[in-house]
């Protein structure tokens, strides 16, 4: 335990870029960046929608055409601030019933370089319903699909040898662009 | 983030995600797992006790026995799995930023 509180993940980064072309980047161009692996749809994911504005949907759509929903956008505030409500629960599906957030900000620090800190909280809110998952464990998509993603996700960084969130980061991203 | 690696060398193990999600579909003694698995009785245990450091399983003693479950909040699993999605999506973040800047 490193102070870390259980149910927020806290994510920090200095971004060579400026304010606006950061927002921008993970906005408008979120498609371009997010990593193929993380999607919920049956098919492959084919592209990563953010609509820029307040209220905007946030969903992904598959290689078959399917579209399904990640959240929607709570507060848009470029190029400073963007609250999304991430509403996929623990066995991956999208309810419109069950919220918890992931805050950006964007902080300038000078003309080509952004202080950027990424918050996902209320994670506590996983628990009621990932107890609700045990009974249908075996069902594909569900525990069994996320430890298999985490389980990738772990060797992967074990192949890498690292485990801070800053040295590894060139292996996460090969590991992207490989697939 | 200490205690997200704990748990991604956890999971990375074979036996150890084995034992994790037969925990899963029901709670288990020792012995049980012994018998399941190619791994003697001091090999679970120190699978077991790998698994409980890192917030993923719990133990409750019944009668004689120590049975494992799975932390039924689950809580820590999904922390840690989104602690290490956004830490993939983010790295690729940034070196879409940064290329583009150029």
């Amino acid at each position: 335990m490193t102070g870390q509180k259980n149910d927020v993940v806290r994510k920090e980064l200095m971004i060579k870029a400026s304010q606006r072309r950061a927002f921008q980047a993970f906005t408008e161009q979120m498609d371009l960046w997010w990593p193929r692996s993380h999607h919920i749809g049956k098919s492959e994911m084919k592209k990563a929608v953010l609509e820029t504005k307040q209220g905007g949907r946030w969903y992904e759509i598959g290689v078959d055409g399917t579209e399904c929903n990640w959240g929607k956008v709570l507060v848009w505030n470029p190029p400073h601030k963007l609250v999304l409500a991430w509403q996929i629960t623990a066995d991956w599906q999208y309810d419109p019933d069950f919220l918890t957030e992931v805050e950006a900000n964007f902080i300038e620090k000078g003309p080509k370089l952004t202080s950027f800190t990424l918050e996902h909280r209320n994670i506590e809110k996983f628990g009621p319903k990932a107890q609700e998952i045990w009974s249908a464990f075996d069902s594909e998509g569900g525990w069994m699909g996320m430890l298999k993603t985490f389980a990738n996700i772990a060797e992967t960084d074990a192949a890498g040898g690292t485990s801070g969130s800053g040295a590894s980061k060139s292996s996460a991203h090969q590991a992207d662009t490989a697939r | 983030m200490a205690n997200a690696s704990i748990a991604l060398q956890a999971l990375g193990d074979p036996t150890r995600r084995e034992i994790f999600e037969r925990l899963a579909r029901r709670p288990l003694a020792v012995i049980d797992l012994a018998a399941a698995l190619p791994v003697s009785r001091p090999a679970v245990s120190q699978h077991l006790r790998v698994l409980k450091d890192a917030g993923l399983v719990i133990v409750r003693q019944e009668g004689t026995r120590h049975v494992y479950r799975v932390d039924p909040k689950g809580v820590e699993v999904m922390r840690q799995y989104l602690d290490r999605m956004w830490d993939k999506a983010l790295a690729s973040f940034k070196a879409f930023a940064e290329r583009e800047n150029q």
